[in-house]
Parts: C-alpha cells; structure tokens; sequence
C-alpha cells in the first residue's frame, strides 16, 4: 500500500519495517522531550534562583539534578483533590487536552538530517508532512480549550477569569504569530518544515548564515518571539495565571498529577515554540559541521539542540528581568502594534521575492 | 484499506458528534461535539488528500470561531437548558421529512452514478501550491472581492456593535 504524502525514502521500506521504525522514533521524540520538559523546570528554578542571588535546587543530586524526579514522585503522591462544585467531566478533561496537544505537535519537528542505521534509514523527525508548520499550528490552536475548560469547569471566579483571559490572549496573539510566519513560507515557497530549513543552508557576503533571521525576516523573527511567549501564557504574558490577581488563574482548583499535566503541557509548548523558532529562523540545524564522521553525524542534532536551548534560557531570562504587562496593554500591543508589524513584514518580503524573480542577482 | 477504515471510522465520529450535539443540555458541552465534528471533518479533508484545507479547517474552525464560542457561553455564564418533548408537529412532520429527504438524495445520487466519477481516497490534490494557484491565478478577482465583502462585513459588525458616543453618553445621563 502506497503511502500518498510519506517522503520517497520511506515508502521503499516495507511496512513492517516503516510502522517498527515509527514507533522507535514516536517513543524517542515523547522520551525526549518529557526529559526537557521535567530539565526545563530544573532550568528555570536554577537560574531564577542565580539572578535572585539565590541557590536554587541543591540538595537532590549533583546541583540539583535529580530533583525533577523528586517532583515527579511528589506529584504522584498528592493527594488528587476534587472538589465538589467543579463541572467533573471537562474538569478531568482539560489537563488532558493540554497535555495531549502539546506532546502531539512535536511530532512534525525535524530534529536533523537522514540518518542511516545499518540498512535501514530514516529522517529524524517522526514524520514530514508538506503542510508541517499548519499542523503545528492548527494543533497548538487546539491547546487553548485546555486552558478555557480548566478554566470554566472549576467553577471558581478565579480560575474562570485566568481561562477567559488565556483564551482572549491566544487567540489575539496567534493572528500576529501566524502572520509572522507568513514572510519566512514566502522566502522558502514551501510550508514544509524541512524544506523550510532546507532553504536556509550556505552563507552569503561569505560569512553570514543564510539563516532568515539574518535574511530578511529580522523583523518576522522578533514578532514571533513575542507573540510566542504570549502565545505559551509566560511572562510578560502571564495574565491568565497572574498570582498577585487570580491566586493560580486557570489551575487554581488543579492538585497533583492534574496540575503536573498543565505544567508539563506548559513547558512542552514552550519546547515546541522554541523548535519552531530554531527550524523557521536560525537555520534548523544547520551550523558548522568537521571533526571524523561519526561527530559529522551527530553535529547538526548538537546545533539544532543547542538552539533550542538557547530559545529556553532566553525563556527564563525574560521571566525573571521583566513585569507583567497590564491587560489592557497587552491587547493593544497585540492588536495595534505586532499585527501591523506583521502585516508590514508580508508586505515587503512579498515585494523583495517578487523583485528577486523579476531582477535576478541584483538582490541579495 | 487502512484509508477506508480510518475515514469510516472519522465519518462515524463526526456523525456521533454532531448527534451529540443535539441531544446535549449544556451549550458547552454542545460546542465542544461541535469541536469534535470540526476535526473529524478536518480528518476526511486529510483523507481524501485535500492536506491544506484539512489544515485550515482545524486553525479557523476548530481552533478560532469555536473558541469564540466557547468564550461566550463562558462570559454569559449560560446554564443548562431545559428539556422539552418537543412539538407533535415537528415529530409528526419533521421525522418523514428527514427520511423523505434522505431518500431523495441518495436516489439522485445512486441514479446517477454513470455520470458522476468516483475519487479514490487520496486522490484530491490540495496541496498548498495548487491552492494558492486557483486562488491566487485563476480566480484571482473573485477572491479579492470576497476579502472586500468581509472587510465589509467585520466594519458592518464593528459600528454595530460599538454604540455612538452621543448615545452613550446620553444613556449616562439618563442614569
């Protein structure tokens, strides 16, 4: 049976061999990225605690590092409170649905180049889909009914306002962080996220990556950033669990495992936001690459890590330097200052390929 | 074969949600089957190989109008409805109509079988290019009217819903 839209390579496995391979990658990549989601945590605990002068995590393992497990099992161990006058089945639902869109659109994120193991052969990434970047977007549209149901089916002013303003923010937000997008799908002319990387290979004036942020879409890259940190409730952004106004926003009512759920589906978008962020904008994987070949094999997975890594430093680094913005605020700057932007930047990427295909060479 | 039986197994999905949607109470709950039939639609799209309008179904559809719904009856607090037996007429009349109806549409279809041509699954193409070249080549000026009509259309809602300020502040006044 012919897959339809698989890659080439994939199709001449047979599909034993194609549905063993997709399980091994599917188990990796969740794998994967549990443990940078719970290594996130450590992250953010360790370096808040530097720039407050602070310690952090000490005490569980070498500078605190087994203590996401310490987590892991507090959480487990809590008792799972319910109270009476939630609406049960969405209020069991909604850490669901949040955690299950934020695991799910990982599963388009290239990671490298082909590999070949033994005979068989594989792209890292679980599978490549000519609309990826729409299905990481359609999949993280979907992450905002869990934030809302949490929200509504606690019952609890506190939580409602925290869902209400969460699903106000997304939605506003995801406008300018898809148009923002829209600049590099023009540059690369393909919404897949591979070819979109793809596109950024090589260097020009013999230095400088031909990475978008630095090839025109400086401007889409600082749109998307912000509207993703709003796009993933973190600070500035973080209205709808603003502590000093809602106690907890949405999860007020959540305990446990339940609330492990929004915390790991939290951590888990800002993962997959930073994915995107390095696949669209700093060239993927992409980066210097020497040394004997099995370093070469490896070398671009250690790139594309050590972008993300970079994305989720910067993460913690804005949360612990910059206030909260005031609601008001935040949706006039969504609506009247990045939208515009965004809408600026389609505009003149649009006009720059055009006039590129219409001079050839003359624009860089 | 794998493809049929995954859009027999979305189709029934889709149909068991949009009953779901009937039968539930609770406008949240209605909206949420509305979700669900919204997706499963986006699945067959997926299925039958139109990729970028399965993806746009699930970002505008799934992911933006209903969240405005669900934003809704969130803000109106809207409680459960009550159940009603519903009019004799609708049941007397309605029931016949539906089954009246359905046989109409599958008799024209089945009756014309010979000219109208069966898609395998996976045979649309939808891919974006395509797309954009309908869009943006071959039906280049209905689509542009269409986006004036809407630009229209969210202005029309807009001074609709924003009252005059010389009315607003007589309302203060009057209070």
């Amino acid at each position: 049976m012919p897959a339809p839209h698989g890659n080439t390579k994939d199709i001449s496995l047979s599909i034993t061999t194609f549905i063993i391979i997709s399980i091994i990658k599917s188990l990796a990549v969740v794998g994967v990225l549990l443990t940078a989601v719970a290594y996130s945590v450590w992250l953010e605990r360790k370096v808040s605690a530097h720039i407050q002068n602070r310690w952090g995590p000490t005490r569980v393992g070498p500078f605190g590092l087994l203590q996401p497990l310490a987590d892991g099992v507090k959480f487990i161990f809590k008792e799972d409170l319910t109270q009476p006058h939630v609406y049960k089945p969405l209020y069991i639902a909604a850490p669901i649905i949040a955690m299950v869109f934020a695991i799910t659109s990982i599963s388009v994120i290239p990671f490298g180049n082909w590999v070949t193991v033994g005979p068989w052969g594989t792209y890292l990434q679980i599978t490549d889909l000519n609309i990826g970047l729409l299905v990481v977007l359609g999949i993280t549209s979907m992450g905002v009914y869990g934030v809302a149901l949490a929200g509504w089916s606690s019952n609890n002013k506190y939580s409602l306002l925290g869902g209400l303003r969460a699903s106000a923010q997304m939605v506003s937000y995801e406008v300018s962080l898809g148009l923002s997008l829209v600049g590099v799908v023009i540059m690369a002319g393909s919404l897949s996220l591979r070819e979109i990387v793809d596109a950024q290979g090589g260097v020009f004036w013999h230095f400088i990556p031909r990475w978008n942020i630095f090839h025109g879409q400086t401007l889409g890259f600082f749109i998307y950033l912000i509207s993703a940190y709003a796009e993933t409730n973190r600070t500035p952004f973080d209205l709808p669990e603003a502590e000093s106004e809602l106690v907890a926003g949405y999860h007020t009512e959540y305990s446990a495992m339940k609330f492990a759920m929004f915390f790991m589906a939290e951590y888990a978008n800002m993962v997959t936001v930073a994915c995107l962020a390095t696949l669209l904008f700093l060239g993927g994987w992409h980066g210097p690459i020497f040394g004997p070949p099995i370093l070469q094999a490896v070398m671009p997975v250690f790139w594309f890590c050590l972008k993300v890594f970079f994305f989720m430093f910067l993460y913690v680094w804005v949360r612990w330097t910059l206030p909260r913005f005031r609601y008001d605020q935040l949706m006039a700057f969504g609506w009247k200052v990045l939208l515009p932007l965004a809408i600026a930047n389609i505009v003149y990427t649009a006009l720059v390929v055009a006039l590129r295909a219409q001079y050839p060479g003359r624009f860089f | 074969m794998l493809h049929l039986i995954l859009f027999l197994f979305f189709g029934a999905i889709c149909v068991a949600g949009a009953i779901n949607l009937l039968v539930q109470s609770h406008p949240i709950n209605s909206a949420l089957s509305l979700i669900v039939v919204m997706a499963s639609l986006a699945a067959e799209y997926l299925l039958l190989g139109a990729e970028f309008v399965a993806a746009v179904q699930v970002i505008v559809y799934a992911g933006a109008i209903m969240v405005l719904f669900v934003i809704t009856i969130m803000l109106l607090n809207a409680g459960a409805e009550e159940r009603t037996k519903g009019s004799r007429v609708a049941i007397l009349i309605g029931i016949p109509g539906v089954v009246i109806g359905a046989v109409l549409v599958a008799w024209t279809l089945i009756g014309r079988s010979s000219t109208t041509q069966s898609v395998s699954i996976g045979a649309l193409w939808g891919d974006p290019k395509s797309i954009a070249r309908l869009l943006f080549r071959d039906f280049l000026l209905p689509f542009e009217v269409t986006s004036v009509l809407i630009l229209i259309a969210i202005m029309g809602a807009v001074v609709l819903a924003s009252r005059p300020k010389a009315v607003a502040r007589g309302a203060r006044k009057d209070a």
